[in-house]
């Protein structure tokens, strides 16, 4: 069997915003974005012993290797990165064709994905990734088994608890509470750099350039500014009423 | 602007998160604003939607949605926006809306814009408004091409009936994708009876250093059970053993972002800061006046919280009663 | 008055000394084995991959991994604070022919130097005493420095691996045989959790201690071959903000004077450090001696002062703090230096030994270039098969050849000088340096950090109340950099507990990251200190006031890029 875990290379330290081209400063250090480790921990656990092999996929700047070989460190055999400065700024709808392309490629049986991805807070990647592949999705993974080509899933939604059977080959993204990702062995951060490591251009995937990075994207970034002052901010001073005033304040907001 | 919502309904109801960015829509008055229904019992959930300002309503009742699974409303929604010719389709997030419209971004080569706070039109244009980078900054976003999609944050508008009649439905029947139909439901289980996990919670209540002893957790304890919310506490108390580290909420714990977050005895530096600072409403109780928690809470009340939390908690019961 | 090392830490230096325990096919070889990605642990990887490439049938006996860097921070860089304004003659050495000084990540060579006496109000001018001149010195921040040095070592066939202590010294048959790493995923009270991962035994030919300030296993080293120089190591606490300026500095400036009181019986002795970084940075740091009395003091607090000076506000103005870190810097200087820089199988560089030399506000150069000579003693060694004994003891002769030496020497009554107060030792110094050293004042001892009886004043009365915009808390600069230490770990430093009232007041200002706060009273007079572990930034300061740091778990701590 062979599991593939999309993973993504994020920005360390305080993070900052380019104020020229609006987006995330990448130049710093970065390192691999914490959920998508889960994923790579729920894909090693289910490899266990076992022959089955563990791909990571990124799409990324040539830093994204760290990240890469991070979970190479945790156990994963290989690693794909898709990286070409004409994918810059990709919004979902580019990130999700070429993941779907370098995935393709690779023919998984399950297609793993953390919960979100820390810089951008999107939790929207592998619908739109299972969608391209064509194949069927299910997300909030708490609990995954992998057995007679099936994948069952516990999720947790805001209703309860949902138990979820979908045929292989399918994709499944992890929640954060699936898992407690290992600390690679000294040993496996050393045999890292031997693993496979390979990185493809968009040419080598079929995608042209003008499909790719901002050119293809199809939502654009206007502008930056401060966040809105959170109305109006009250403060008071207990004079014995605090408890009514602080009712009375909840009340008028429809919180109780 | 041909604007569709995608209406969420669980148990028979619609849910308000998505009846809020329908009244959202139509109150940006460009046009009419049509819904989507699909599930059970869709039909009959359609003039509910008229009132909160849908002109039209498509409902889909077909087997394959009867289970709350994302793929099949991809194939439902990718027919009705080429039935209807619709050029924006608006999303409240929830677990199975955010796979939804992430689904229909592929299958259209849609722009999505996710986690807006807000959307107005400028000159013509969509503009949504998003927070970014823990809150810190705030990004104005736009598509390019259509349709145009959005996600909206839970809870970012009220649903308020605009006081709309009766919607035309339409029923639409779509032809399925394999691979949409091939996850099964199982199993279902409600929702634990020990109160929402810190994650999922609407609402929370933390403790920090100025409850004073861990016994005086009861306090937040009690409060959390009266507003039917979950129990949060800062690293302090929980380094200090007052509390368990899976309600660490902060930096190197866990973060939140529920609609009413009530902080006790809680000084709010940064490394709490962070894990709680995009909460709707945060409500402070602190006796220390200068305490930066009082910089970014919507009420702070400079007080004890023992004398001030069990009459409120008090209170609040009486009101639920 | 009570003195800090009246309350030893529950600290033995032979609990972190060990024989391997891993079983042989499971301990992993390497050839030379580097603790610490610095300036000193890089440049010797990186001297040693030139050597190896020059030489592969040495290589080729150093196995499958010749080199390995063990580094305690996220990634190199992470730990490293410091200025800087670097001498650049080792950076030159190391680097040959092979790299200009333009290539380095610098913000450029100094182009002009002030020195002020400050008081509250005034900056007076006074030209450079001759040790403070920097022409021909280049401007870095340390952080980026190590992170480029990093790459270099890893393009030269060193393997660096981040994230990971070296918490044991391996010594077998007398002889240092490598390190053990320390374990992950342990919890508070020291079980362990889930992903607990134990550390191993990395055992090699040689093994380098380029550990920086307080080196966990060179302080270690130095007990168990009995290394410890004629004066005991003394240290200064550093800490310094990087911001974000409207208006380009073109000069670097030192300050002398407030906010740091001139009586001998404070013994303040420090000063302050105001570098360009480029045209939109600029980095601002406070030195103050760890010899000072005053429980009240707090260097962070010092620092906030300072920006408050019409002179500094100035500079800052409009601008935005972008980074914050602090660290100590070892300044007992020649006398403290170890009796031997060499035990068998075993090398020591840098600051983790007390290279700097405290008028210049210099020791970048002395560990890279100790670790450049580091590199060719073990490299000769291995070469010429000898037991490592015998010939690691060249690298003490090159370093007595070497300017780090030289140097050193020459300002050796420095810092001592200066214990005898601001006005007089400013004059001693400067004669000194003038004399390049000839000027002896008969040997003066310099006494441990933690002997010094404490006073209480109320200093801390001054301090400015953050305002979150030009001075800031301790909390908020502890976030500032970087750090995101997890919690659930076991408490790394080593401190006795129940202290009278004034000690622990002493730790709580002390600590620039708020380690440290007085807990509940016992009826005695003593007090129960709390430590909030998980804010520490590795400075080392407990270490010289009468605790003990020792590495928390791997990648912990602070993560700093500009500093």
């Amino acid at each position: 069997m062979r599991i593939a875990v999309c993973v993504k290379h994020v920005p360390e330290g305080p993070s900052r915003i380019d104020p020229s081209t609006k987006r995330l400063d990448r130049s710093g250090e970065g390192s691999l974005n914490h959920f998508d480790a889960n994923a790579v921990e729920e894909a090693l656990r289910i490899k266990g012993e076992s022959g089955t092999e563990v791909v990571v996929v990124s799409l990324g700047p040539q830093k994204a290797l760290d990240s890469l070989r991070k979970a190479l460190a945790m156990g994963a055999d290989r690693a794909v990165l898709v990286f070409d400065d004409a994918a810059e700024g990709s919004d979902l709808v580019v990130t999700s064709r070429v993941l779907a392309t370098a995935l393709e490629r690779e023919e998984p049986d399950l297609v793993l994905f953390g919960q979100q991805a820390s810089d951008a807070d999107g939790a929207v990647l592998w619908a739109a990734v299972a969608e391209r592949l064509g194949r069927p999705v299910i997300s909030q993974a708490m609990e995954l088994s992998v057995e007679g080509g099936s994948a069952r899933v516990k999720r947790q939604t805001e209703f309860g608890y949902d138990t979820l059977e979908a045929p292989l080959p399918a994709v499944v993204a992890v929640s954060d509470a699936i898992n407690e990702p290992r600390y690679p062995s000294l040993k496996g951060i050393m045999g890292a750099k031997k693993k496979p490591q390979e990185i493809l251009s968009l040419a080598d995937l079929g995608i042209a350039e003008g499909d790719a990075g901002e050119a293809g994207s199809r939502t654009t970034v206007l502008a930056l500014g401060d966040p809105p002052a959170r109305g109006d901010a009250r403060k008071i001073e207990d004079d014995g009423n605090a408890a009514q005033a602080i009712v009375d304040f909840l009340a008028e907001k429809r919180l109780v | 602007m041909a604007a569709l919502v995608f209406l969420e309904q669980h148990g028979g109801e619609l849910q308000k998160g998505s009846l809020g960015v329908l009244a959202k829509a139509a109150s940006l008055g460009d046009g009419d604003v049509a819904a989507v229904i699909a599930g059970e019992g869709a039909r009959a959930l359609a003039a509910e939607a008229g009132k909160f300002g849908a002109a039209k309503v498509w409902t889909c009742e077909s087997a394959e949605v009867a289970q709350p699974l994302p793929q099949p409303r991809v194939d439902v929604l990718a027919q009705v926006v080429e039935e209807g010719g619709y050029d924006t389709v608006l999303f409240a997030n929830s677990v199975l809306a955010a796979d939804v419209a992430a689904g229909l971004a592929a299958r259209l080569d849609a722009g999505l814009n996710w986690d807006l706070a807000d959307i107005e039109l400028q000159d013509g244009e969509l503009v949504g408004k998003r927070p970014a980078l823990q809150d810190s900054v705030y990004a104005a976003v736009g598509w390019s091409g259509t349709p145009r999609l959005a996600l909206f944050r839970a809870g970012s508008f009220d649903a308020t009936p605009a006081g709309g009649g009766e919607p035309e439905v339409a029923e639409v029947s779509p032809a399925y994708r394999e691979h949409s139909t091939a996850v099964k439901l199982v199993g279902q289980d409600a929702a634990e009876s020990s109160g929402p996990s810190i994650e999922d919670a609407d609402i929370i209540v933390a403790g920090g250093r100025g409850l004073g002893s861990p016994d005086n957790f009861t306090l937040a304890e009690e409060l959390a059970k009266a507003l039917g919310g979950a129990v949060g506490a800062t690293r302090a108390v929980v380094d200090a053993g007052w509390y368990p580290y899976s309600a660490q909420i902060g930096q190197t714990g866990k973060t939140v972002s529920p609609k009413l977050y009530v902080a006790l005895g809680i000084s709010g530096a940064i490394q709490h800061k962070v894990g709680m600072q995009s909460s709707g409403t945060i409500v402070a109780i602190n006796k220390d006046a200068n305490a930066p928690i009082f910089e970014f809470s919507d009420l702070g009340v400079v007080g004890d919280v023992h004398a001030i939390v069990p009459k409120l908690t008090e209170l609040i019961r009486a009101r639920r009663a | 008055m009570a003195r800090p090392s009246n309350f030893p830490p529950p600290f033995s230096s032979s609990d972190y000394v060990a024989e391997p325990t891993d079983p042989a096919d499971e301990r992993i070889e390497v050839g030379i084995l580097i603790v610490g990605g610095g300036p000193a642990g890089l440049a010797c990887a990186i001297r040693l991959g030139q050597l190896l490439e020059e030489h592969p049938d040495v290589a080729e006996r150093l196995g499958e991994v010749p080199v390995a860097v063990l580094e305690k921070g996220k990634q190199p860089g992470s730990h490293l604070v410091s200025g800087a304004v670097v001498d650049p003659r080792a950076l030159r050495r190391l680097f040959g022919n092979r790299l200009r000084m333009d290539e380095l990540p610098t913000f450029g060579p100094v182009t002009g130097e002030s020195v002020y006496v400050l008081t509250r109000r005034a900056a007076l001018p006074i030209p450079p005493p001759p040790p403070m001149r920097n022409h021909g010195n280049w401007i870095f921040s340390l952080s980026q420095l190590g992170s480029f040095l990093a790459e270099r070592a890893e393009e030269g066939g060193a393997m660096i691996l981040p994230e990971t202590t070296a918490q044991k010294l391996l010594v077998s048959h007398g002889r240092v045989v490598g390190a053990r790493t320390g374990d992950k995923g342990r919890g508070r009270e020291g079980g362990e959790l889930g992903n607990f991962e134990a550390g191993s035994d990395v055992v090699a030919k040689v093994t380098v201690l380029a550990e920086g300030t307080q080196g966990h296993l060179t302080g270690v080293a130095l007990d168990r071959f009995s290394l410890h120089g004629e004066d005991p190591q003394v240290w200064e606490l550093a800490v310094k903000e990087v911001w974000k300026v409207e208006k380009p500095l073109d000069r670097v400036i030192h300050t002398m004077g407030w906010p740091l009181r001139t009586g001998k019986r404070y013994r303040e002795f420090g000063g302050s450090f105001i570098y360009p970084m480029g045209k939109d940075m600029v980095t601002i740091g406070l030195v103050v001696g760890l010899d000072y009395r005053d429980a009240s003091l707090s260097v962070h607090d010092l620092l906030q002062e300072l920006k408050t000076h019409p002179k500094i506000r100035r500079i800052l103005a409009g601008g935005e703090r972008v980074e914050w870190g602090a660290k100590t810097i070892p300044s007992g200087g020649f006398h403290s230096l170890p009796q031997r820089l060499h035990a068998p199988g075993l090398l020591l560089c840098g600051d983790g030994v007390g290279m700097v030399n405290v008028p210049r506000l210099k020791g970048i150069h002395y560990a890279i270039e100790s670790g450049r000579l580091a590199a060719e003693a073990a490299f000769r060694a291995l070469q010429r098969g000898e037991t490592p004994a015998t010939a690691l003891s060249s690298y003490d002769d090159a370093v007595r050849d070497s300017f780090i030496w030289r140097e050193l020497h020459e300002v050796r009554n420095m810092r001592q000088v200066f214990g005898r107060g601001f006005i007089v030792g400013g004059a001693l110094a400067s004669a000194m340096t003038v004399s390049k050293g000839r000027v002896e004042l008969g040997k003066m001892r310099a006494e441990p950090d933690a002997d010094q009886p404490l006073l209480v004043t109320d200093r801390d009365a001054s301090y400015p109340a953050p305002d979150g915009k030009l001075t800031f808390d301790k909390l908020s600069s502890v976030f500032a950099s970087g750090n995101k230490t997890r919690d659930d770990q076991p408490n790394h430093i080593k401190i006795e507990r129940r202290v009278p009232r004034e000690v622990a007041r002493l730790w709580e200002h002390m600590c620039p990251a708020q380690v440290y706060e007085i807990g509940a009273e016992d009826g005695d007079g003593t007090v129960l200190l709390e430590v909030a572990a998980s804010n520490c930034v590795q400075c080392g300061a407990i270490t010289a006031k009468g605790g003990r740091l020792t590495p928390p778990e791997g990648g912990s701590g602070p993560e700093y890029t500009l500093t």
